[in-house]
């Protein structure tokens, strides 16, 4: 049943990527428990904007946790408390009447502050422009049914296929590494014979356009599993090493 | 009037495209290299466009207003995406989906479109199977169908309730290969602001860097917009929060009319309003409807609990009105229904204005094949539960675990409540056969056109509409353009117009930031919704109309001299680019009033409560309404309505029928 929270907000203010940030804390009162978090960080913007101060900048787009732009670190944990879930799919009933809540922007030097809450994930991009894709043009394809793939394999890609691209788990990482990120992509076209033709140059490339942006090794915490919104299982990073390794050794 | 020429190419309906597209004209690949095509939007449309085209050689530009292409609001897309494959064996065929879709549309889409579509959708098939996306399979390694409203046979392939996201990231991949090969450069984070028009002809776009502010000019020998659909002018819809109008607004003021804005879809299985802070809906897929039962208490005003309520005192009202298609008749005819049952006192939950999808029965005729499949005999209750459970999982799991999260209560034990919700929007610019709009050199794909739906959109056309278009139309279909182009070199952004074009751009924006009023954009969004959902939703009358029209040339009025944009114009300030936006959809919720009230029929999604039969349904009127509204912008408004006739030569008209 809807119930009503008065709660104190502290939120990373940044005014941009030049200058330093700091928090900022807010009172908010009467937050109904059936609202989402960005819905309750709506009800402070709009009293901010009434106040004459600058709302508080955060991406978000599709509010149904598939889009991947949303990206709040609330109470040290990305998307907040709740698992499997992105923080538009948060919802106020999971807190306290009386709690205070810390929120931050993505932490990673890859990805760069613009403003308050909003980050720069491009290398997400860079990396799939690496090599996350069948080289295949359009109008080259057979019949689909020709290529007939074990259930098996088609469930293990698409689970991996998953990823919104959040970049959850390079904030949850102590050494903000995007393995589980790059991995799931090599993982769902390893898994499939349409993408088995460049299954070792992609993960090279993939693999190498991560370290160019500046993301951290893995250390196998498990962290980023943990807090990945849509449970991509961190056995990805195992089949990329595989692939990774193997490419290694066998080019020439 | 000016005369639209659709430019459909003569022959047998079935033999248009085939010839057409061996006889359009080609543009050789040295000439290619020198010719630039800007795209606006990186969703299934733009992305498949931008990917196909680069692909030949040509130089693309894509734009889009969030952090990557891979967010674009495609990526919600649930269900699936039909295709005249026939792997089923059950009679399909392209004339079958053709017709269906015709039908659906209620008669008011152009029949050679259709069939276009129709034919290349198997194409799309194999083409995102080559690509690596993971459709569901059966155990024998082939794809797997399931049924969607409007169609009796199973046409609809699907990734779980996640087919948009996977055919989306299948476009993306493409579009990023291309990126990195060079040959498309990506502007994230950049809204289109105007269409640059030199000499008549679509020249360019000035595009706003969202973060630095900054305003830039692009020249491309051809612009394609592939934004999208106007459902938010509501406010409330199952839109992402930035889906906007702006772009195709932009370019319906330069020229490009604008067809059938009242053609809006509501989508009847959504999850209800819960309060006044509700920013978006979220929408439950239609292929909840395969397996789900819809029902609400027999008796008015019922408050017990849903499964308080008997088998005997429960009304299947789709079932009893509908009995050929049952649970599965199209969206507009499902969402009329719960309305007329809310309406008339049904309605259940605490707002009265919602109606039960109802998994039970599924569950337990689940769970009792999987005994027979695995040779159980006399499997006790808790059994069948548990089995059917993990069935229902297995096909609709996400969508029941988003159900859970957003309304906190378990749809594998009580049923879902749902109530319709604006959602797609079949009107949009108007295009002729090659996807052009009256502006040459101008564009308009996917949602953003309005070709191919009619006055209602059948569920999983929406994906094979955005990637039938951008993978297997706008590359043939461009030539016929491109190819005259070849001698115009790329133009400088220096030029007169380019300049014109920046500077009316940076004056509004400064308009906007100096009126310094007292009411944030959400209040006048909220306003506006309120107004489109009331008059221009579900049922619209005249007297309605009239009274919005004037409602919503004050609330332009009160916008323009009371709005408060907080922030500077030079920095990310996300309310400077939502006061652009809602300043477009007060135009064109002015402009959709004005369509629906000129439309004295009732179809498909626009439903005029004078027009309809005894019994409650749709009534056309097709002696006098079988035509595209095309509107031209004159100024302020001042809208002039041109008319594409609707001729139908393959296709006898009826009556639509699902009962």
């Amino acid at each position: 049943m809807e119930g009503h929270l008065n709660l104190t907000l502290k939120i990373w203010r940044q005014k941009n990527a030049s200058v330093a940030g700091k928090f900022e804390t807010y009172q908010v009162s009467g937050i109904s428990t059936d609202m989402s978090f960005l819905e309750m960080i709506d009800v402070l913007n709009n009293r901010l904007i009434e106040e004459g101060d600058d709302p508080v900048a955060f991406d978000h787009d599709c509010r149904e946790g598939i889009c991947g732009m949303c990206s709040m670190y609330i109470n040290g944990r990305p998307h907040g408390p709740n698992r499997g879930v992105t923080t538009c799919q948060l919802h106020m009933r999971s807190f306290q009447d009386g709690e205070t809540i810390t929120v931050e922007p993505w932490r990673a030097s890859a990805f760069p502050v613009i403003k308050d809450l909003v980050v720069n994930r491009s290398a997400f991009d860079r990396i799939i422009a690496a090599g996350g894709f069948v080289s295949v043009n359009t109008g080259n394809a057979q019949d689909a049914n020709n290529l007939p793939i074990p259930k098996e394999n088609a469930d293990e890609a698409f689970a991996a296929a998953a990823c919104i691209g959040c970049g959850a788990c390079v904030a949850a990482c102590k050494n903000a590494s995007a393995m589980l990120f790059t991995s799931a992509k090599v993982s769902q076209l390893a898994l499939l014979p349409q993408g088995q033709v460049e299954a070792a140059s992609r993960a090279q490339a993939m693999v190498a356009q991560m370290d160019e942006e500046g993301f951290g090794a893995c250390s196998n915490t498990g962290a980023c599993e943990a807090e990945c919104p849509k449970g991509i299982s961190i056995e990805n990073i195992a089949r990329m090493n595989r692939e990774y390794f193997s490419a290694t050794f066998s080019s020439k | 009037m000016t005369k639209l020429d659709a430019k459909i190419p003569e022959g047998a309906l079935a033999d248009k495209w085939t010839k057409y597209r061996s006889s359009v004209s080609l543009v050789n690949p040295a000439n290619k290299r020198s010719l630039e095509i800007i795209v606006v939007g990186s969703g299934l449309a733009g992305a498949s466009a931008a990917a196909s085209l680069a692909e030949l050689g040509y130089k693309v530009k894509v734009f889009c207003f969030q952090d990557s292409p891979r967010r674009a609001h495609s990526i919600a897309a649930q269900g699936g995406i039909n295709a005249a494959k026939n792997y089923q064996n059950d009679g399909d065929s392209v004339y079958r989906l053709f017709y269906d879709t015709i039908k659906g549309g209620d008669y008011r889409a152009r029949e050679a479109n259709v069939h276009r579509l129709s034919e290349v959708s198997g194409n799309i098939i194999d083409q995102c199977v080559a690509q690596g996306v993971p459709f569901a399979r059966e155990y024998g390694g082939l794809l797997s169908n399931r049924s969607f409203g409007g169609t009796q046979v199973q046409r609809t392939f699907y990734a779980a309730g996640q087919t948009g996201q996977q055919l989306l990231l299948g476009a993306y991949s493409a579009l990023q290969r291309q990126v990195g090969m060079g040959n498309v450069k990506m502007y994230t984070r950049h809204e289109m602001l105007d269409v640059v028009t030199i000499d008549g002809k679509a020249r360019g776009i000035i595009a706003r860097d969202s973060v630095t502010g900054a305003l830039e000019r692009h020249f491309g020998h051809a612009v394609l917009l592939c934004t999208g659909g106007y459902g938010n002018v509501f406010y409330l819809s199952t839109n992402a929060m930035g889906s906007n109008v702006t772009a195709a607004w932009k370019a319906h003021k330069k020229g490009a009319y604008f067809a059938n804005p009242c053609y809006t879809q509501i989508h009847p299985t959504c999850i209800p309003v819960s309060g006044d802070h509700q920013s978006k809906l979220t929408l439950m897929s239609e292929s909840l409807r395969n397996d789900g039962r819809i029902w609400v208490p027999k008796k008015q005003n019922d408050n017990r609990k849903a499964n308080e309520i008997p088998e005997d005192e429960r009304d299947y009202y789709l079932e009893r009105r509908y009995p050929a298609f049952g649970n599965l008749v199209p969206r507009d005819i499902a969402s009329r229904a719960a309305k007329e049952r809310c309406d008339a006192g049904y309605g259940v939950g605490t707002s009265k204005m919602a109606v039960y999808l109802d998994y039970a029965a599924a569950i337990i005729r689940y769970g009792k094949g999987e005994a027979n499949k695995n040779n159980m005999h006399n499997p006790s209750d808790e059994e069948i539960q548990a089995m059917g459970k993990a069935v229902v999982k297995e096909k609709y799991g996400n969508l029941f675990d988003m159900y859970k999260q957003i309304t906190g209560e378990d749809p594998y034990e009580v049923p879902m409540r749902i109530y319709p919700a604006v959602h797609y929007t079949m009107g949009g610019l108007w295009v002729d056969y090659n996807l052009m709009t009256t502006v040459p050199g101008l564009y308009a794909l996917g949602e953003a056109n309005f070709s191919d739906h009619g006055a209602n959109r059948l569920g999983a056309s929406a994906l094979m509409q955005g990637l039938a278009d951008g993978y297997f139309v706008i590359p043939y279909t461009i030539g016929a353009y491109l190819a005259s182009e070849i001698r115009t070199p790329a133009m400088s952004t220096d030029s007169e117009d380019f300049v014109a074009a920046e500077k009316a751009v940076r004056d509004r924006l400064e308009t906007l930031m100096n009126i310094k009023g007292s009411k944030p954009v959400d209040y006048f969004h909220k306003r506006l919704g309120k107004i489109m959902w009331d008059e221009c939703g579900m049922a619209r009358s005249a007297e309605g109309l009239k009274a919005s029209i004037k409602e919503i040339q004050a609330l332009q009025k009160e916008f323009w001299s009371d709005v408060k944009i907080p922030g500077e114009i030079d920095n990310l300030n996300p309310e400077l680019e939502k006061a652009g936006r809602v300043a477009d959809f007060l135009e064109l919720g002015e402009l959709m009033c004005i369509d629906a009230l000129d439309r004295n029929e009732s179809c498909g999604g626009h439903f005029r409560t004078e027009y309809q039969t005894e019994d409650g349904e749709a009534l056309r009127d097709d002696e006098n309404y079988a035509y595209v509204a095309a509107w031209e912008y004159e100024k302020q408004s001042s809208f002039k309505l041109h008319k594409e006739e609707l001729k139908y030569e393959n296709i006898k008209i009826a009556q639509r029928s699902y009962k």
